[in-house]
């Protein structure tokens, strides 16, 4: 039997303000608070309220038999909280049918797993806590920012506690293999590696209101013919996007919600049935290994990760900001340890490419790099300002430590006191 | 084809951006096939390079006839041009032109800068174009700029032949907004009388189509590019302890230079370890020495009066950023330049260079604090100017005249019906 599986990825990160030079040392609030509520409010309202409204009205028409994931990043959910909680109340909704799962990610849809694997780690616990407190599910299966995946990267990740890992379709990592079976790591025999359905996902995010389009109009029917056509033993169908796909890059009058409301109808008519990434896991055996030394992601057309990494304002960035990764989580600042999260998106760095800098409001992407690196500069110094950088890390560390010991220590000695005390008392 | 083109400097002496512009633009379309272009200046020094193109002086050029021996004329003009010319081109002379003072030669002796008289002078050449448009033959004419546009116009009433004018900059851009009536008269006449415009930028058409109007189909944008700099090796940033930023250009209301000084003085308030340079002429030159002045910041800022040659472009290889605040720019090659000697330029979006550039800030004119935060990245974020740097040279060397010169072709093509 063959099955489809369909997961939606809901991220947004916080807009920078335009901060100058003069700014740095005199205002430490950095975001762009009109332009993320607009921004939020308007996707709330264009996809993701009516696309939450179209899920579950496609679950219950089929008995549940229709199911999917969603991923989040922390920072959206914040967002979503502060500016349109109704779209929360609607996905505990989804929620409760049981026919929705929620994936584990880092909480700034950051680049810590190719920079700072620390950071990784706390960003991928903060974010399943969050989930877990919005919609009580602990997430099992994970999906890294961006899709960024490497050998090593999978190795972290099994190391968390994940056994499933989406990936994409990259032709140098999969060659001839066809990315609807479920593989492994080449190390870790235990990993399982879904990797989504490039071409078909494509059709859907992009191409589905795009007239010159050779396959359009592109009909549930049509579409369903072309999973069923595919030969028998291909198991399982990745269909995965950004959400926002649903309604605003497809609006709702290109038929694009019709669409989906009639796949289900079509793909149990020809035994195609719905799992979701935790269940293709659990069923599905692992055929082949596949093995990618560098890293990968779902985006341009290298699929590597230059189009966040790859000029030199983007090195200068992320170098100078991971530069100061361990001193923060030294820190106990809350407001500080906010910023940290929001400063680390991989949307501020893509806006800094040359080649393609998706989704971005910088006039280009030298604006872009002096936006931000003004803003970090303020953050350094307020990093500087807690623990000077005239002390290295382990030096930090050990006084740290031994303040944290000092302190036990008076209190070891304050309650033997204490006792003394109320025993000298009742000798009394 | 043949074309006649009427401009107003040539290499080595210019005065503008006008005479390099149109020379690079001719020498690339020289090289085309089947190109022949004869180029007509009003002072013809002799030192020119002829070697692709003639190069007609309109001061060697008779508008009055007189009666001269081969001989004398040999003597008189035989070092620049062959008498046999002259008495051909004398053939040409069909009005009376006696009201113009001209020499001994029946020539009219012009300044080819930009004198008091220069109305005079523009229809003075204009009584040269007659001559040359009964004698010579020609497919189109090629007018650059409005001090060329009566001759071009009245060359075209003679032979009958289309009229192309060039439009380098408007009244618009000169005056930010006191238009000179006489002037706006002149290219308004040119661009009714032209079969084609073609403008050195999207602004400049916008500005042709509205203040001019004239039908949008008509107009044509063809961006200028730069003549590659054969010994840009040569030009070696001298190692200093503080940072150079750089204005170069006439420091004239057209070019904004009050804003350089404004951003400078921001950029000082939080790092001395810069100095900023302005460099060149202009009438408000004494206005910005004040406002300095008043502005206590003369310590770090500059003046370095006119530079040329070799000079200029050592300026910019000195400099850590080269900075364009113009108010109005049609096209704008400095930038240009800068970048070729590999310096970060931040230009105004009001110039019609920033339409073809992506490795160069852009910034509005007036934007000030933009400027100035576009100064601090440069200077302190290394990976900024390695970026503006190297990105920033590659960009402009593929910024080729040959192109321009193509699409210029091509126009005449259209208009001749071919």
């Amino acid at each position: 039997m063959k099955n489809l599986c369909f997961y939606f990825e809901i991220h947004q990160p916080m807009r920078l303000k335009r901060y100058r030079f003069f700014d740095i040392e005199q205002d430490h609030y950095y975001y762009d608070d009109f332009q993320n509520e607009e921004r939020i409010r308007m996707l709330a309202e264009q996809s993701f309220l009516p696309a939450n409204r179209t899920l579950l009205e496609i679950i219950q028409n089929s008995n549940g038999k229709f199911r999917c994931a969603f991923s989040f990043s922390g920072i959206v959910l914040e967002q979503l909280e502060q500016y349109a909680p109704e779209v929360i109340d609607s996905f505990e909704e989804l929620s409760k049918t049981g026919c929705v799962e929620f994936m584990a990610e880092t909480y700034a849809h950051s680049l810590s797993s190719v920079y700072d694997i620390h950071e990784f780690e706390q960003q991928v616990a903060l974010q399943t806590e969050k989930i877990e407190s919005l919609f009580g599910k602990k997430p099992t299966v994970f999906r890294n920012s961006e899709l960024i995946y490497s050998d090593e990267i999978g190795e972290k990740i099994y190391n968390m506690g994940y056994r499933t890992i989406l990936i994409d379709e990259v032709s140098h990592v999969l060659g001839w293999k066809s990315p609807n079976f479920v593989y492994r790591h080449p190390t870790l025999p235990k990993l399982k590696l879904l990797v989504r359905n490039f071409k078909l996902s494509d059709d859907i995010a992009f191409h589905f209101s795009d007239r010159s389009w050779s396959d359009y109009p592109l009909t549930a029917d049509k579409f369903i013919s072309w999973i069923k056509n595919m030969p028998d033993d291909q198991p399982v169908v990745n269909i995965w996007l950004g959400y926002e796909a649903l309604g605003l890059f497809q609006r709702p009058e290109s038929g694009i919600f019709e669409f989906l409301k009639a796949i289900p109808f079509f793909a149990l008519q020809n035994n195609i049935g719905f799992l979701m990434p935790s269940e293709v896991a659990k069923k599905i055996e692992a055929v082949d290994i596949l093995s990618s030394p560098e890293p990968i992601s779902w985006s341009g057309i290298e699929k590597d990760i230059s189009l966040w990494n790859g000029n030199d304002l983007q090195q200068e960035a992320l170098e100078k900001l991971y530069a100061v990764g361990e001193r923060v989580r030294l820190c106990t600042d809350r407001p500080l340890r906010h910023d940290w999260l929001m400063l680390q998106s991989s949307d501020h760095f893509r806006y800094m490419s040359h080649k393609d800098a998706f989704g971005t409001y910088y006039e280009s992407p030298y604006d872009a790099f002096m936006n931000y690196m003004n803003i970090l500069a303020d953050f350094l110094l307020r990093v500087d300002e807690q623990y000077p950088t005239t002390i290295d890390n382990e030096e930090l560390n050990a006084l740290l430590n031994t303040i944290y010991e000092l302190e036990k220590e008076v209190e070891r000695l304050e309650n033997e006191l204490k006792k003394l005390r109320s025993r000298k008392k009742t000798e009394n | 084809m043949k074309v006649l083109m009427f401009g107003w400097e040539f290499p080595p002496h210019i005065l503008g951006g006008l005479g390099t512009a149109s020379y690079g633009l001719v020498k690339a379309m020289a090289h085309q096939p089947d190109m022949e272009i004869t180029f007509v200046i009003p002072k013809l020094y002799g030192d020119e390079d002829q070697s692709f193109l003639k190069i007609i002086g309109a001061c060697y050029v008779p508008v009055v006839w007189k009666e001269n021996d081969w001989n004398y004329v040999n003597e008189r003009i035989g070092w620049i041009m062959n008498p046999d010319e002259y008495f051909w081109l004398r053939n040409g002379i069909k009005y009376d032109f006696r009201r113009i003072y001209t020499n001994d030669l029946g020539c009219i002796e012009f300044s080819g800068r930009y004198p008091d008289n220069l109305l005079e002078e523009i229809s003075n050449y204009e009584a040269v174009a007659s001559v040359l448009a009964h004698q010579l033959s020609f497919d189109v004419i090629h007018s650059h700029d409005w001090l060329t546009y009566p001759a071009g116009i009245f060359a075209k009433q003679i032979s009958g032949k289309p009229l192309v004018v060039h439009v380098h900059a408007t009244e618009f851009d000169r005056s930010r907004g006191n238009v000179n009536p006489i002037v706006y008269d002149i290219e308004k006449r040119g661009m009714d009388a032209a079969n084609h415009i073609i403008t050195v930028s999207n602004l400049t058409r916008n500005i042709v189509i509205e203040k001019y109007f004239q039908d949008p189909k008509k107009v044509t944008t063809v961006h200028n590019a730069v003549e590659p700099l054969p010994d840009v090796d040569s030009y070696v940033k001298t190692p200093r302890s503080d940072k150079i930023v750089t204005f170069l250009g006439r420091i004239t209301m057209q070019k904004g230079p009050e804003y350089f000084v404004e951003a400078a003085n921001r950029v000082l308030k939080k790092n001395k370890k810069v100095r900023f340079v302005m460099a060149g002429n202009g009438d408000m030159m004494q206005d910005m020495i004040n406002l300095a002045a008043k502005r206590g910041i003369t310590d770090r800022f500059h003046f370095t009066g006119f530079l040329k040659g070799r000079q200029v472009y050592q300026m910019l290889a000195d400099s850590d950023v080269y900075i364009m605040p113009s108010v109005s720019e049609p096209f704008g090659i400095s930038p240009l330049e800068a970048m070729q000697v590999g310096t970060p330029t931040i230009i105004s979006k009001q110039s019609g260079c920033s339409e073809i550039l992506t490795h160069s800030i852009k910034i509005d004119y007036w934007d000030i604090d933009g400027m100035a935060d576009a100064v601090n990245a440069i200077i302190r974020n290394p990976a900024m100017y390695k970026s503006l740097h190297e990105l920033g040279r590659e960009e402009v060397n593929n910024i080729r005249w040959e192109d321009a010169g193509k699409k210029v072709i091509k126009i005449y093509n259209s208009l001749l019906g071919k």
